[in-house]
């Protein structure tokens, strides 16, 4: 591998990936996240969503503003699937 | 046992009950008190995991439970946030290759619980637990939830004395005051007006009936078995904190690049030394004050380097570092980091005045630790979640969402104080939080003599706190918020 800096640590994607895409025409977060999976490993996107906004800022001149942010869904962390499906406390 | 803080001038590290655990089949041992992590990292292990599809070994960055650069197995429970979760005696940790293996366990959940309270504050930090103790102080019931086994959020790792005016703690080290505010918390437990859960994550919001009640899921975790809890309150503060920010360069990833926050944490948390030699990135006051504790645990500063071409910080703590021999260099950054499975070095350089790296100013430098001090980013995923208007407002350290001069946001009932409002500090959030509290709980009906006055004389705090060259920047992200508040709801 290239050396290339990590911009989503979940996904395991480089800058280069992203600017790569970008060039492509995923020109938003929501498309890369789309092409990418940026922002949909079990940190949802705390660590990379900050850098991936400066660098299509960057790249698209793109204002920030105009850049909208991914939806939040929950659950915010990784939770085992038991858990929510708990039940009802029969007392 | 290396790295583990003999001697400290400030925290007394008091030995504490010693705890075995294995890793990978190799019995290690920890103390009472300690993360996994931090046991890991004291037994020299720094790397955790590995990197989904390029196979790089990681380790945590951030230390405080948002990265998720630390899930591993726990007694066969595949994704434990081990930078969180308690150390206890005998579990089985084991390092998960890339996605989780099938678990071979079963999942102990127990039966569902509701809880009906007024007011939800989530994150037990300075906004939340002056949040908690203000609502409550009203009259008002409270559910405070919060990741840690410890009330206090960042303030139990602050062992510097604080800044401002005494009514605003000055003089006070940030440790102590986490433990004046949980002792107040103790007379609101004890008379049943505050609950505290620690250990436990509000993992969704759930729309209730928005105009009278909400309704959230909170898990709360046992000793690796959990609880789901149907919460439902009439208000909600948002309390959440921030996550450092991470910077661009190759080895960027690599176990042994820490956040400040991770790095206090460790040492002034867990006594233990994140390394041997650190080069300290960012010259703003999280930098000077992280590098200057670092040299109190008895770590080596080698250098701060600082893009910008001026320290951020205050004077007085660059003026600090420098008389023991640090050099702070402006104008500087990191170009690579590099090492086998762990940093064993890094490239710095010069930037000119337009941000560029000055061809044949590198210089390599043998170190074991990056610690990243670039800026915090506000905690919002939940807001967005409920629905709250959302801007991004570069002086508030990112998106945050719009709220009033009582800390309202745009949803009914939802209130966010702290760090997740806007990125200042401690002494600023513990005042909002105070708003933040007494609004909610007047908003459901709990009045007293004297309430307005009350919220007069934090409101002035807020603004003397604000008022330094210091105060530039949020007093300018404040008013943005308010500015563009009014214009959406005129």
């Amino acid at each position: 591998m290239k050396k290339s800096a990590i911009v989503c640590r979940c996904e395991d994607i480089t800058e280069e990936e992203v600017l790569k895409a970008i060039e492509e025409g995923y020109t938003d977060l929501e498309e890369l996240r789309k092409k990418l999976r940026i922002g949909m490993g079990p940190c949802q996107g705390r660590v990379c969503v900050q850098i991936v906004i400066k660098i299509l800022e960057k790249k698209t001149g793109k204002k920030v503003s105009k850049i909208s942010i991914p939806t939040s869904r929950p659950p915010i962390i990784p939770v085992p699937l038991g858990t929510l499906a708990s039940d009802k406390d029969e007392k | 046992m290396l790295l583990r803080i003999k001697k400290h001038p400030i925290i007394d590290f008091k030995d504490s009950e010693r705890i075995s655990f294995y890793f990978n089949d190799t019995k290690l041992h920890g103390f009472k008190g300690d993360s996994i992590a931090s046991a890991l990292h004291a037994a020299g292990i720094k790397k955790l995991t590995t990197s989904l599809k390029y196979d790089r070994p990681r380790g945590f960055f951030c230390g405080i439970g948002k990265c998720s650069s630390c899930l591993m197995k726990v007694n066969k429970v595949p994704n434990v946030r081990t930078c969180i979760a308690p150390l206890n005696n005998g579990i089985r940790v084991e390092t998960q290759e890339k996605l989780a293996d099938w678990p071979d366990v079963e999942f102990k959940s127990k039966s569902k619980e509701t809880a009906n309270v007024d007011i939800l504050v989530v994150g037990a930090g300075p906004a939340g637990l002056c949040a908690s103790l203000e609502a409550a102080g009203q009259g008002a019931s409270v559910l405070l939830v919060d990741e840690n086994q410890t009330v206090g959020g960042q303030l139990v790792k602050q062992t510097h004395k604080f800044f401002g005016s005494k009514q605003e703690k000055a003089g006070t080290r940030g440790i102590q005051i986490a433990i004046d505010l949980e002792n107040d918390l103790k007379k609101f437990e004890q008379n049943g007006k505050i609950k505290v859960m620690m250990d436990s994550t509000a993992i969704g919001y759930y729309e209730g009936d928005k105009e009278k009640q909400h309704k959230f899921a909170v898990v709360k975790r046992e000793v690796y078995e959990n609880t789901l809890y149907e919460v439902n309150c009439r208000a909600a503060i948002f309390a959440c904190g921030a996550m450092e920010n991470m910077l661009l360069f190759p080895g960027n990833d690599l176990p042994g690049v820490y956040g400040a926050g991770a790095v206090q944490t460790l040492m002034n948390v867990f006594g233990v030394k994140p390394g041997k030699k650190v080069i300290m990135v960012g010259a703003g006051n999280v930098g000077l004050i992280v590098s200057y504790q670092l040299l109190q645990a008895g770590i080596e500063v080698d250098r701060v380097v600082e893009a910008m071409p001026q320290i951020g910080g205050y004077h007085v703590h660059a003026a600090k570092l420098r008389r023991c021999g640090v050099p702070i260099l402006t104008s500087h950054s990191i170009k690579e980091v590099y090492g086998n499975g762990k940093v064993e070095g890094a490239v710095i350089v010069k930037l000119d005045n337009n941000w560029q790296p000055v061809k044949g100013s590198e210089e390599k430098i043998n170190c074991d630790t990056i610690c990243l001090a670039v800026g915090l980013t506000p905690s919002t995923r939940f807001l967005y979640q409920v629905g709250a208007e959302m801007e991004f407002i570069p002086e508030a350290g990112g998106y945050v969402a719009l709220h009033d001069d009582s800390m309202h946001t745009t949803i009914k009932g939802i209130y966010v104080a702290g760090d997740s409002s806007g990125i200042e500090e401690a002494s600023t959030a513990m005042i909002e939080g105070k708003i933040a509290g007494l609004s909610a709980a007047i908003s459901l009906g709990y009045k007293k003599k004297g309430d307005s006055s009350l919220k007069k004389q934090h409101m002035g705090e807020l603004d003397r706190l604000r008022a330094g060259p210091f105060g530039e920047k949020p007093r300018i992200g404040k008013h943005k918020i308010s500015k563009l508040l009014g214009k959406r709801h005129v």
